[in-house]
């Protein structure tokens, strides 16, 4: 009977641990894939690679449209950013408290772009711009964007706003600090990482939107994952194993660096 | 102490204008009868609901996700146990392999399926190798290739409401459920998949709102043999320029999507309210 168990535990944990390894491999794989055939020095997407070189990356150097499309997309998601902070951020510390029905509706409201369609969203923003006489360009780029991306600032803020010890804030009144300075010296300091947390992932989703930008750019706003979807629709050009393989590591970097200033890993829970 | 509902007012006066209006005319467009938008009538939607061909599409869809989501729960459901129950040290690089794909741009990672799964891709030198097979076999443009590059894709999205939700669990119920002489399996099945439901559910949402309408893996692994809704409404809207029939399917969409939501929604208060029972 004793034995019966033991073998029952072991075989939980043999087809646990190895569904796990498995996953574990399929989430890390694909990246490891990428950076090894960006340093292929042959002309295709052989893997294993022919031999090893940096052609590709030296490549990129000379690769206008790509840098001017990584350009506008850095602006562009620049943009989003700050103005989903600045609308984001107000709202967060309006409802993260607030027990009415009218809060809740307004949360609900803010964070459906994250579950709805974003293409439907997309083609529903270039039909109003086109009905009311606004040409697509930078600006109706950044309006689509924020829509989409203010959910992540959003979120974050809401979170580290609900941990705040409200005792704090009220001690501060009582000893005659006005609002805007108990906000700026005790309130803001306190919600910071959660603001900066979600600040990263609106600013990473930005840069990676496709299916609003799909429909609000054009040829002067060209947006890098939209040019580099279009040269993996035509040919299977290894320049893009070689953006890539920089945008993974820039991902990487960044978020080891987004761990240690606001405890990324924590807010995304 | 808290905060003003006003200071909500700029965000909801920016979301009333360019995403409740859009969305308001994206119902009006669709109302159309034709593409010179003079009269309207439901003609779109009867088009597309008597048309077998757009059906199919909404239906392939629609399961794609069911597909996806379920991979991605027998793969991610073990994953998120390991973080929970495995040693500490390995908790940051667990944490970091399942966050480095959600942060990475999609079409990297779609890229890098391409790259696995091609002729000369990885999967096809191994089985060339192995003299598993002479030629090499066609992966990319399959549904099953859809299917687990999407799994792959969308991962972190389960993984991380379940690793939430396993973290809640009390260990000592595993010790009780062992103690009263429940085996390995029987107490997984009976203490913590049920004490998890709402991680699990929270964790299906996500990933299957996501996986179908995940343009880019869609239209790049799929190829142009497979087409499904979101490439269908691009096709529509942009190629044929025929912008009431794409306004149609839209909303067609954006009404499937949102009855699977509030199906999981309602679910999740339900699971949520027995877990805290």
């Amino acid at each position: 009977m004793h034995r019966q168990e033991g073998l029952e535990a072991l075989g939980f944990r043999i087809v646990m641990w190895g569904l796990a390894a498995l996953s574990f491999v399929l989430l890390l794989a694909p990246s490891l894939v990428v950076v090894v055939v960006s340093f292929t020095s042959g002309y295709s997407l052989k893997f294993p690679p022919p031999g090893y070189s940096f052609r590709w990356y030296v490549s990129l150097l000379d690769a206008w449209q790509l840098q001017f499309a990584a350009g506008n997309s850095l602006e562009i998601a620049a943009a989003t950013t700050a103005l989903s902070v600045l609308l984001g951020v107000p709202a967060a510390l309006a409802i993260a408290r607030s027990p009415t029905a009218r809060a809740r509706a307004l949360d609900s409201l803010f964070m459906s772009p994250l579950v709805l369609p974003a293409l439907s969203f997309g083609l529903a923003s270039l039909m109003f711009f086109s009905l009311i006489g606004l040409p697509v360009s930078p600006l109706t780029l950044v309006i689509g964007h924020v829509v989409v991306c203010v959910p992540y600032v959003m979120r974050t803020t809401i979170a580290s706003v609900a941990q705040l010890e409200f005792s704090l804030l009220e001690s501060s009144a009582s000893l005659g600090a006005s609002r805007w300075y108990t906000f700026r010296r005790i309130t803001l300091p306190l919600i910071r990482p959660g603001i900066l947390a979600g600040a990263f992932i609106a600013f990473m989703s930005s840069f990676d939107n496709v299916p609003v930008s799909l429909f609000l750019r054009d040829a002067r706003t060209d947006m890098l994952p939209i040019r580099m979807w279009q040269d993996l629709e035509g040919k299977l050009d290894v320049s893009i194993a070689a953006v890539s393989g920089v945008m993974i590591v820039v991902t990487l970097s960044l978020m080891i660096l987004m761990e240690r200033v606001a405890g990324l890993s924590r807010r995304l829970r | 102490m808290s905060y003003e509902l006003k200071l909500a007012a700029p965000l909801a006066a920016f979301f009333g204008l360019f995403f409740i209006l859009p969305l308001l005319i994206l119902l009006y467009v669709s109302l159309q009868a034709d593409t010179a938008m003079t009269s309207m009538a439901v003609s779109q939607f009867t088009r597309f609901l008597f048309d077998p061909f757009s059906l199919s599409v909404l239906a392939h869809t629609l399961f794609l996700g069911v597909e996806v989501t379920a991979l991605c729960l027998i793969l991610g459901f073990p994953l998120a146990w390991a973080y929970v129950r495995g040693p500490a040290w390995a908790q940051p690089i667990l944490i970091v392999v399942v966050l480095l794909p959600l942060l990475t741009s999609v079409v990297v990672r779609t890229f890098a399926w391409i790259v696995i799964l091609g002729r000369q891709g990885i999967v096809n030198s191994a089985l060339l190798s192995l003299g598993l097979t002479d030629t090499p076999l066609r992966l990319l443009y399959t549904e099953g290739g859809v299917v687990v590059a999407l799994a792959q894709v969308q991962m972190p999205l389960m993984v991380l409401p379940l690793i939430t939700a396993l973290s809640r669990i009390d260990r000592n119920l595993d010790d009780a459920s062992a103690a009263l002489g429940a085996g390995a399996w029987r107490g997984f099945w009976r203490v913590t998949v049920p004490l998890s439901l709402p991680g699990i559910l929270a964790g299906c949402m996500l990933t299957y709102a996501a996986a179908i309408t995940a343009f880019i893996t869609q239209s790049l692994v799929g190829g142009g043999q497979m087409l499904f809704m979101p490439m269908y409404i691009y096709q529509q809207a942009t190629a044929l320029q025929n912008w009431p029939f794409a306004a149609a399917i839209s909303i067609v969409f954006l009404a499937a999507v949102l009855a699977v939501v509030s199906v999981f929604n309602v679910l999740g208060r339900l699971s949520k309210a027995h877990a805290e029972a």
